[in-house]
């Protein structure tokens, strides 16, 4: 088995994972399909010999995110019978938007299929650590502190939002 | 107020210092306590074939007592049933026959007699009001079983077998009865 | 790869597998028997010559009862949750080299499953997963207990991890790399250059740190929240009978067992011991092996001390703990130990 089978079996788990995120019917069951697709997109990285960026998408999505999802939605209680109603209208806008998204995203990757195929036999490493620090902190530094300020101002509007203002007595 | 031991100690909320704060010396000491008591001897009896040794005057299962000539003692006065706080203890009297003398030492004896093992408290009241040193209090433990109505002990259980005495004498020797 | 490297991993494989699943199975019993000893009892001293055959009593017990799933719970991810604590549990030992390579005949075997370059990231990954078997199985139960458990779980794990992970960076920055091998072998021996080379000498206050939040990352006493009983009856497995409840037991040991591992890789030199220098090949592997499961051990052993000596923390008191105590405390040391390191390499001159 070569690796392009390889790639290929494994495009199609990830695919079907990530649609019954949006097809099974109960909230928690969705949020474990993208535990799955998480785990399936960091197969995908290994096969493209980026175990480094495999793994960190494993400990910060699967492992930090999706469980605070998780804990919210099991704190909720959501189920079928108390989820909202929407109009039509509500579902033929959200069906064209979904289209435009999708259309924009083919037109996007038509050329860069060929790309990603022969990046997956590439022996060089380079979603190793080293190289992938060396890139990080020489070629894309002003990004990587950049986006570090985007985390900082987060930060900080959750620490805002989650102080209480202190309440004036009069 | 004067304090009944010198173990007392003040409770307050005073602030902590930054050494207790660490709770690290605490934490750590509290370790040392339970490591020293990995080298101690321990309490367990392995107990079917060690038994723990009962204190002399252990109140267990009751007994009722035949004398010498292996006569029941009871006569059915109902001074047990009297005495009893658990209200344990039942029995019908009976009158003795022609040719019954072999048996029971009285005119008068217990048909019937009863005791309610769950009832039962154990306190040994029964046997100080005995008048006829009939009902004894032993070292036997009341075995547990899976029924309530097989914690009503009749006379065939009760009474000792004639060659199968019971001994009482330790508590004999510890209660007032040997004075006489 | 070649049949015969295939037969190697196969073989070390198993033998992993085989051990992880008796220590952890030997584990209950030591617990048992350490818990007693604690409390100047005996413990079980029935089955075999003084208890030995305990575990397998016990197992025994778990799969012969009844295998229950409740009528209203999620039945597949009900069955699942177990499933996945095991497994992660089992999966985490593959990256800890358990010693020196062997040597048998032509072959080299090296006594670690896989050494990939990113082993410590490999066992923080799996341990952040170990989580979904607790939730997964709490939330499907469809109790109310099980479901609190399964919270605090979540909850729980998510901030200890940071410490941790935190912890982990300083030991990585000491090194300079990802792999568990080249920590080991970093620390080589026990004396060097006038100081110890075991990290924990250099870091103490990482390895306290690390190690609190293993205790939380295990789920084990102080820190065992999310099963206490005396608030939530079983907590996530309230609702677990037979051999699933057997899982989730079997997985917290077996996690216990690879925690105090990576403790003895990170911070206790491996298999490293003083003196190693005199031996060489087989022989300096088997006292490797040696040397580092008398680490585990003790690691192990001071699991159950810790369990049997502290009360539970109360939920506010967990979080105190590990936001505002633990994360900044392992904050300072990352950065000191970066200034340290940076001075060492003379960037102040």
């Amino acid at each position: 088995m070569n690796l392009e089978t390889i790639a290929i079996i494994l495009g199609g788990l990830t695919i079907g994972s990530a649609l019954m995120v949006i097809i099974s019917k109960h909230p928690v069951r969705s949020v474990l399909y993208l535990v799955l697709t998480f785990f399936m997109i960091s197969a995908n990285y290994i096969l493209m010999n980026a175990q480094f960026i495999a793994i960190v998408n494993i400990i910060v999505y699967a492992g930090a995110i999706m469980v605070l999802f998780l804990f919210v939605l099991m704190l909720l209680n959501l189920s079928r019978e108390n989820e909202p109603k929407s109009s039509i209208m509500v579902k033929l806008g959200a069906v064209i938007a979904g289209g435009t998204l999708f259309t924009v995203f083919i037109a996007a990757l038509k050329d860069g299929v060929a790309v990603a195929a022969t990046t997956a036999t590439d022996a060089d490493s380079i979603g190793l650590v080293e190289n992938l620090g060396h890139l990080l902190f020489t070629k894309y530094v002003l990004p990587f502190e950049v986006s570090s300020v985007l985390f900082i101002a987060a930060m900080v509007g959750a620490v805002l939002l989650a102080k209480r203002e202190k309440q004036i007595i009069e | 107020m004067q304090s009944l031991t010198d173990r007392k100690k003040v409770v307050g909320n005073k602030e902590m210092t930054f050494k207790e704060k660490l709770y690290l010396p605490a934490i750590f000491g509290g370790m040392w306590i339970t490591f020293k008591h990995l080298f101690r001897k321990h309490n367990t009896l392995r107990y079917p074939e060690v038994k723990r040794e009962f204190a002399p005057v252990y109140r267990g299962q009751h007994v009722l007592k035949r004398d010498e000539q292996g006569r029941e003692n009871c006569t059915a006065c109902g001074l047990c049933a009297v005495a009893c706080p658990a209200e344990a203890i039942t029995m019908v009297a009976g009158e003795r026959k022609k040719g019954e003398e072999g048996l029971y030492r009285e005119e008068k004896y217990a048909e019937m007699y009863e005791i309610n093992m769950l009832r039962c408290i154990f306190c040994g009241l029964c046997e100080e009001a005995c008048p006829k040193e009939a009902i004894f209090l032993t070292d036997r433990l009341v075995p547990s079983t899976f029924e309530r109505d097989e914690f009503i002990y009749g006379k065939e259980l009760l009474v000792e077998d004639v060659n199968l005495r019971i001994d009482i004498t330790k508590r004999q020797l510890t209660g007032k009865r040997t004075e006489k | 790869m070649e049949t015969s490297e295939l037969i190697e991993k196969f073989i070390v494989i198993v033998v992993l597998f085989t051990v992880s699943l008796g220590v952890a199975a030997y584990a209950t019993y030591f617990e048992r028997k350490v818990a007693a000893w604690f409390q100047d009892r005996i413990g079980p001293d029935r089955a075999g010559p003084f208890g030995i055959l305990q575990p397998l009593a016990d197992g025994g017990k778990l799969f012969f009862k009844e295998d229950f799933i409740p009528e209203k719970a999620e039945k597949w991810l009900f069955i699942l949750g177990p499933g996945i604590a095991m497994f992660v549990a089992l999966m985490t030992g593959c990256v800890i080299p358990w010693s020196t390579a062997m040597e048998f005949g032509q072959s080299v075997v090296e006594l670690q499953v896989a050494d990939v370059n990113i082993g410590i990231l490999f066992i923080m990954g799996f341990l952040s997963i170990g989580v979904y078997g607790i939730m997964i199985g709490g939330w499907a139960s469809n109790n109310k207990f099980a479901l609190f458990g399964a919270i605090r779980a979540s909850s729980q794990m998510i901030s200890y991890e940071l410490a941790m992970g935190i912890c982990v960076i300083t030991i990585v920055m000491m090194t300079g790399s990802l792999s568990l091998k080249d920590i080991v072998v970093h620390q080589h021996g026990f004396w060097a250059d006038g100081y110890f080379t075991w990290n924990v000498f250099k870091q103490p206050l990482a390895f306290l740190v690390f190690f609190v939040c293993a205790l939380a990352e295990t789920n084990r006493a102080p820190f065992d929240l999310p099963e206490c009983e005396s608030e939530l009856i079983g907590g996530y497995h309230t609702e677990y009978g037979s051999m699933k409840m057997g899982f989730y037991l079997f997985a917290e040991y077996t996690s216990m067992f690879i925690s105090s591992a990576v403790i003895a890789v990170l911070f206790f030199g491996g298999f490293n011991f003083p003196g190693m220098d005199n031996f060489e090949g087989n022989t300096l592997a088997l006292l490797g092996v040696g040397a580092m499961f008398a680490k585990t051990f003790f690691f192990i052993f001071v699991f159950m001390w810790i369990r049997w000596t502290i009360p539970r923390f109360r939920f506010d008191q967990l979080m105190h703990l590990g936001w505002k105590k633990l994360i900044p405390i392992s904050l300072i040391n990352m950065l000191v130990t970066g200034l340290v390191i940076a001075y060492l390499e003379g960037w102040f001159n």
